[in-house]
Formats: structure tokens, C-alpha cells, sequence
């Protein structure tokens, strides 16, 4: 009985010493911000989680504190708890310095007042792309800005196209024609991500905005026909109906499998691509006709300020972000990375380094941003997409019906 | 073992308080206020954890189902006080009424499949053969691996093209099924998978009960000419029924409320042909950030298995006062 009470009385005592580190470390903290003067550390969360851009990310953000002379405290999510985290956070008052959002979130986040204007703290604007801007704003005040950003088009593969002879198609007349010929045995000719997902929807957007669709109102002509190209596809064989249940890493693995000749999928799929030894290339999104300009949606993550209450840290804090946007190190991460420069002036630069990526270059600078239209609804509207887009790949209503019920159903 | 460790300890309390209450008559009301209070305070962290860890979260969720419960609440605590606007909104949304059926769908396909399966399995191990324990351990794997894994493993296996399942049929001379990919046969698909899951749960509990049925009782009622399935409808059945009661109400309270693996496997598509209410309820609150309506879903996902205990409780009760 004796040894087994000792053990005991050690462990709570063992327990207790922990308990009392959160008291400690809170001190600390709340004695280097009331003292008012030099801040030594900014914490920063984020969702680069793994591989090359966690490194990447990693070094520049600790570059840029060394730049402004803190020490950077970096906390890592999985991508779908980030959100999840942000509001545990803002209820608990313990939100980080330096916030890292996925850009369709950042509206939903900055209507809750937890993040603050970047225009207080001098930051510039100038030279960024329009999308960009649209995303990271919010009632008219910038509260993120993205160093770099991306988006989708269509991949493929050179020698598969060589030997039928064809050319990336450029209208969804030739894309439908060469998904055809390439379909053979286990090949098919085409791959997207359909599945009911914001990704399904993201996927979507381009063939919809291209062709005049908005996602205000679904149930339009313009998005029917996009939605009718996308059916067709399924329906004459040229994609898998399994595209209901892919990922774009699910699309991005048939084509390295030689089981889709094309398909759509954005910049940072190249690593995995380079890796595999598929002979690729990147052509733009098929229009409806020669004459359409294409639009794509913008992807990537934007940096924001929260308000944290310390507005020492705030400040410090704004300049990690603005240090991250210069367009030196915008062009640093970019070729890293993969991804297009956010500002105008440094994509141009990283199109003349980069040939390769110059398609995703020009599709970013007219790129559109999710939530410019809808701001905080945009959730929505992107379920309603992704619903009528799984009812009418699998058959259940045509085109048109299943805008209709999905535009009107709540 | 229980009865007989508690026999002595209870005797010896009913003798202290008879040899006190002999001995002092006077004080015997103190004495026992301190030893309730005593008992009291035996109960307080049992009370405290309940309380803190399933009272509150059951009570915040009411009350969030009856606001406008929003990312903004988070940050600033405001929560504005809908009435029952969200219960309205869930209730007469489109999709409430497929989430049913197919919330219904799912709990009894997946009881039906993994009980009887597992009774099999179960009735199986009971006979003792060579490996008989080693096979049985097998028998849990699935239940060992994370949700997460096995999701997207069978969604691998399932894949309509090039999927391990489909490959094999194909030697059969079996067309491609769409396992996943039709809206009419990813139901049957998920519920499937389920079952598969669920089966060393069902498998262990039974076979559990199945050990505390007396080898005498098959013994008298093999002299009796109770043997095979005679045997199984007049002695295991009977005997088994409270261990069979347990495993269904926890089998169906664990089963309305599966999410992983649906969403693992299709998110709900496609074309919500695998929605639930628990995947519909995630969607609202994680995905649309509507927390009130996604708190309002789930209140009624609760009183539906609230329901279905107490009615079977009662059948169960009445089964035994008869």
C-alpha cells in the first residue's frame, strides 16, 4: 500500500508542477506586453502543415522576423481544423499575432471583428492583382493580403496528345472531341473534381464564369451549358463517373497513373508531377467559344493581423506581413512554391523565369475572387453548386432541373 | 464476486450503527448526517464530471439551437435569440426529409447486417477449434483501426474503375458496379461498410453474453431432445435477450449518429444520396458555419435516439415483468 501511495503522492505532485506551467508561461507573455517596449516574439498560426511548404513558409516567416528582430512562435493545423482552431481562439481572447486564412474564408472571419484593417498600420496595396485585393477585402478595408496565389487549368499529357495528334483544345467543342479520341481501354480522356466539396465547386467555376454564369443566381443559361458540357462528358464516356467522389489529389493520381489524358488541377500539383516523370503540359481552361475570355477563380491564403489587444504586437506583427508580400520575397516563395506572385509587377517577373507557369501568370491576373460577389454567403452558394453539379453528373435531373431545384432549395 | 465483497462490508455497517445507536442514543442523528454527508461527498466527483462533461454540453446545445449562433459569436459572445427560427429553417429544408429516410435506412440496414452477422460469428467462436483465438482477435482489427483509415482505404477498394472490388468481379464476368459513384447504390454501399465496422462490437458483446449461459442448462436440454437450432430457439435465445437488448440500443444510438465514415467515403454525395441527419447537422455548423441550425439538427438527432432507448426500455421491462 505504501510504495503505491508514493508513487501517487509523487504523480499529483508531478501533476500539479504541470498545471502550474500555463500560469507561468501566461506570465511571461503578459509581462512581455505590458511592459509596453520591445516585443521579442510574435506568435503566427497557419495550415502548411507538411512537406516543401511548410519549409518554405517556415524559413520566410522566421527570415521576416529576423528582419523585424522577434523571434517567430509558429503553431501548425491540418487544413480543416484551421477554422475550427481560429474560432476556439477568438473565443478564448488567445488569437495569434499573425494570421494565416484560406481566402474564401477571410470574410466570414473578418465580419466577426476578430481581425483588424491592415490601412492602420501604413501597409500598401498598391500593384496587386484585382482578385487578390477582392479576396482579402471586407466592407472596403484590406484585412489579408496573399504573397502568393494560384488557380486551375488544364493539364496534359504531352506524349498521350502527340501520339493521337492533337493540341490542347481550346473551345469546349475540342475539348469534348480530343476528351473522345483519347478515351481508350483504361484511359480516359478527361478528369475534373465533382465531388460534394467546395473543391467540386471551385473546380466548376471557371467553365461557369467563362461562359457568363454567376454564382448569385445558378439557374441561368450561361451556367446550364456549362453544367451540359460537364454531363456530356460523363455521359459519353470521356470522364469516369467516379468523378462524383474524387479529390483533386484523387484526379492529379489518375493522370500520373495514365488514366485520364487531362485534366484540371492547379500549381501545386507540379512537384508531385515533376516527381512522377509524366511528360506535362499546362494549357488554359477550354472556353465555350474561340472568342471568350476565360475567368478563374483565385485560390491561395491570405496573412492577417488579428486583434489580439496588444498593439505593440499588432504593429510588429503588420510588418511580418508586409515583409512576406514584398515582392522580393513574393517572388522567392512563388518559384518555391510553385505558385504566381500576388502582386502584378513580381508575376510578370516569375512568368519570364518560369515559362511553365505562365498560363496560371495571366489566368491570376484577371482571376476572380469567390467571395467577391457574395462575401460571407458565399458558403451557400458554393453547396448549391456543388449539389446541382453531383445531380446532374449522376443522372438524377438534367442540367437544368438541377440548377433550378439546387438554386432554389435553401 | 461483487455480492459476495459487498455481503460482509454492508453486515458490518448495519452492526455499527446498531452497536452505536445501543450504545448512544443521543448522538445518533449527528453521526448520521455526518456519515450522509460523507456519502455525499463520494458522489460529488461522479456528479461534477457528469455534470460538467455531459450536462453542459447537452444545455449549451439547446440553448445555441434557439440563436443566431454564428462565427461572429465566437469573438464577440453575442448571440441574438431566434426562437425556434432554426428548428423551422432545418425542418422544412429540402434536404430534411432525405436525411431522415436515410438516417433511417442506415441505422437499420446497419443493426440488421452487424447483428446477425455478428451473432454468427459469435455462436461460431463459442466452439472451441484450433486458432479459435487467434481467429476471434483477427476479428477486431476493424475495430482497432482509426475511422479515418478504413474510409479511405474501402473508398480505394471501392473505386469504380480501378478499385480492388470491381477488378475482382471482373473476373466473374460482373460489370463495373458503381459502388460510390450512384446515387442509388452509395447508400447500400456506406451501410456496407458499416456493418463491417460494426461487427466485432456486436461479435464481442454477444459472445460474451453467450460465456455466461451454464453448459448444464445445454446439457438437460440436450436429455430433453433440445439440440442445434432447438437448442439455440429455447435455451441461447432466451437467455441471451438482456445482453441482445443492450447491443441493439447501443448499436442504434451509436449508429444515428455516424459521421466519419460517411463523410470519409462520399461527403454526403453523391447528390446527397448518403446524407444524414449527423453528416447534414457537421455540414451546417463546420462547413456553412451556421451553428444555431446545425445545433437545432442535432437536438432533434438526439431526441431521436432518446426516443428509440426509451421505447425500448419499456418493451424490455414489460418483457420482464412478464
Amino acid at each position: 500500500m505504501k510504495p503505491r501511495s508514493r508513487k501517487f503522492g509523487t504523480a499529483l505532485a508531478a501533476l500539479a508542477m504541470i498545471a502550474t506551467v500555463p500560469l507561468v508561461l501566461a506570465g511571461c507573455s503578459g509581462g512581455a506586453s505590458s511592459s509596453g517596449g520591445k516585443v521579442d516574439s510574435i506568435t503566427v498560426l497557419d495550415y502548411y502543415n507538411q512537406g516543401n511548404d511548410k519549409a518554405v513558409i517556415g524559413k520566410y516567416l522566421d527570415i521576416c522576423g529576423a528582419e523585424n528582430d522577434v523571434k517567430i512562435d509558429r503553431k501548425l493545423v491540418p487544413g480543416a481544423s484551421l477554422i475550427q482552431k481560429v474560432l476556439q481562439q477568438a473565443s478564448s481572447k488567445t488569437l495569434p499575432d499573425v494570421l494565416m486564412i484560406d481566402n474564401p474564408d477571410l470574410q466570414q472571419i473578418a465580419a466577426t471583428g476578430a481581425l483588424s484593417p491592415l490601412d492602420q498600420y501604413g501597409i500598401s496595396t498598391d500593384g496587386y492583382a484585382k482578385g487578390v485585393l477582392q479576396a482579402g477585402t471586407y466592407k472596403d478595408k484590406v484585412y489579408g493580403l496573399a504573397p502568393t496565389v494560384n488557380t486551375i487549368a488544364l493539364f496534359y499529357n504531352k506524349a498521350v496528345l502527340a501520339k493521337a495528334g492533337i493540341t490542347p483544345p481550346k473551345t469546349w467543342d475540342e475539348l469534348q472531341a480530343s476528351a473522345k479520341q483519347l478515351t481508350t481501354g483504361s484511359q480516359y480522356g478527361f478528369a475534373v473534381d465533382a465531388n460534394a466539396t467546395y473543391e467540386g465547386t471551385w473546380q466548376f467555376l471557371p467553365f461557369m464564369w467563362s461562359n457568363g454564369g454567376n454564382e448569385k443566381d445558378i439557374d441561368t443559361a450561361g451556367t446550364e451549358e456549362a453544367l451540359q458540357l460537364w454531363t456530356d462528358l460523363v455521359k459519353d464516356g470521356s470522364m469516369s463517373k467516379s468523378v462524383v467522389n474524387w479529390t483533386q489529389a484523387d484526379v492529379n493520381d489518375q493522370f500520373i497513373a495514365g488514366k485520364a489524358a487531362m485534366m484540371i488541377n492547379g500549381p501545386w500539383q507540379i512537384p508531385g508531377l515533376k516527381e512522377s516523370g509524366v511528360d506535362y503540359g499546362i494549357a488554359q481552361i477550354p472556353v465555350k467559344s474561340a472568342s471568350d475570355t476565360p475567368v478563374a477563380p483565385l485560390g491561395g491564403e491570405v496573412w492577417t493581423v488579428p486583434n489580439t489587444g496588444d498593439k505593440a504586437k499588432q504593429k510588429v506583427a503588420a510588418k511580418i506581413v508586409d515583409c512576406l508580400n514584398s515582392e522580393k520575397n513574393q517572388l522567392a516563395m512563388a518559384k518555391l512554391r510553385f505558385t504566381i506572385p500576388s502582386k502584378t509587377a513580381a508575376a510578370e517577373k516569375f512568368g519570364e523565369e518560369v515559362p511553365e507557369e505562365k498560363v496560371f501568370v495571366d489566368l491570376v491576373a484577371s482571376a476572380r475572387a469567390r467571395t467577391g460577389q457574395l462575401g460571407e454567403t458565399w458558403p451557400k452558394a458554393a453547396t448549391k453548386i456543388y449539389t446541382a453539379v453531383q445531380s446532374a453528373l449522376t443522372g438524377q435531373a438534367t442540367p437544368a432541373e438541377a440548377l433550378k431545384n439546387a438554386q432554389a432549395g435553401s | 464476486m461483487t455480492s459476495t465483497a459487498q455481503a460482509p462490508a454492508a453486515r458490518r455497517v448495519v452492526r455499527d450503527e446498531a452497536s452505536v445507536s445501543s450504545r448512544m442514543p443521543g448522538r445518533q442523528p449527528n453521526r448520521l448526517r455526518v456519515q450522509r454527508l460523507f456519502q455525499l461527498l463520494f458522489l460529488l466527483p461522479a456528479a461534477l464530471y457528469l455534470v460538467l462533461f455531459f450536462g453542459y454540453p447537452v444545455v449549451k446545445n439547446v440553448i445555441m439551437s434557439f440563436q443566431a449562433y454564428t462565427t461572429t459569436t465566437f469573438y464577440t459572445g453575442e448571440a441574438p435569440w431566434v426562437g425556434l427560427a432554426n428548428y423551422a429553417k432545418v425542418l422544412s429544408s429540402q434536404l430534411f426529409g432525405t436525411a431522415l429516410l436515410n438516417t433511417a435506412l442506415f441505422t437499420i440496414g446497419s443493426i440488421a447486417g452487424q447483428f446477425v452477422i455478428g451473432l454468427l460469428f459469435a455462436l461460431f467462436f463459442r466452439r472451441h477449434f484450433p486458432l479459435s483465438g487467434v481467429l476471434r482477435s483477427l476479428l477486431l482489427l476493424p475495430w482497432l483501426l482509426p475511422l479515418i483509415v478504413s474510409s479511405a482505404v474501402w473508398k480505394w477498394i471501392l473505386d469504380q474503375d480501378s478499385g480492388v472490388l470491381n477488378q475482382f468481379l471482373h473476373a466473374f464476368g460482373i460489370g463495373s458496379v458503381p459502388w460510390l459513384t450512384s446515387p442509388s447504390v452509395a447508400l447500400i454501399t456506406v451501410i456496407l461498410v458499416n456493418i463491417w465496422i460494426g461487427i466485432p462490437f456486436n461479435t464481442t458483446i454477444l459472445y460474451g453474453g453467450l460465456q455466461d449461459i451454464p453448459a448444464e442448462m445445454y446439457e438437460a436440454g440436450s436429455l430433453d431432445g433440445a439440440t442445434g437450432w432447438k437448442a439455440f430457439r429455447y435455451i441461447t435465445w432466451p437467455m441471451l435477450r438482456p445482453v441482445v437488448s443492450v447491443t441493439l440500443v447501443l448499436g442504434v444510438v451509436y449508429t444515428v449518429k455516424v459521421l466519419d465514415i460517411i463523410l470519409g467515403l462520399t461527403n454526403g454525395g453523391p447528390a446527397n444520396a448518403t446524407q444524414t441527419i449527423a453528416t447534414q447537422s457537421y455540414d451546417l455548423s463546420f462547413k456553412q458555419f451556421d451553428f444555431g441550425s446545425g445545433a437545432a439538427l442535432s437536438n432533434i438527432l438526439i431526441v431521436i435516439s432518446a426516443l428509440f432507448a426509451i421505447v425500448y426500455l419499456r418493451l424490455n421491462r414489460k418483457a420482464i415483468d412478464d
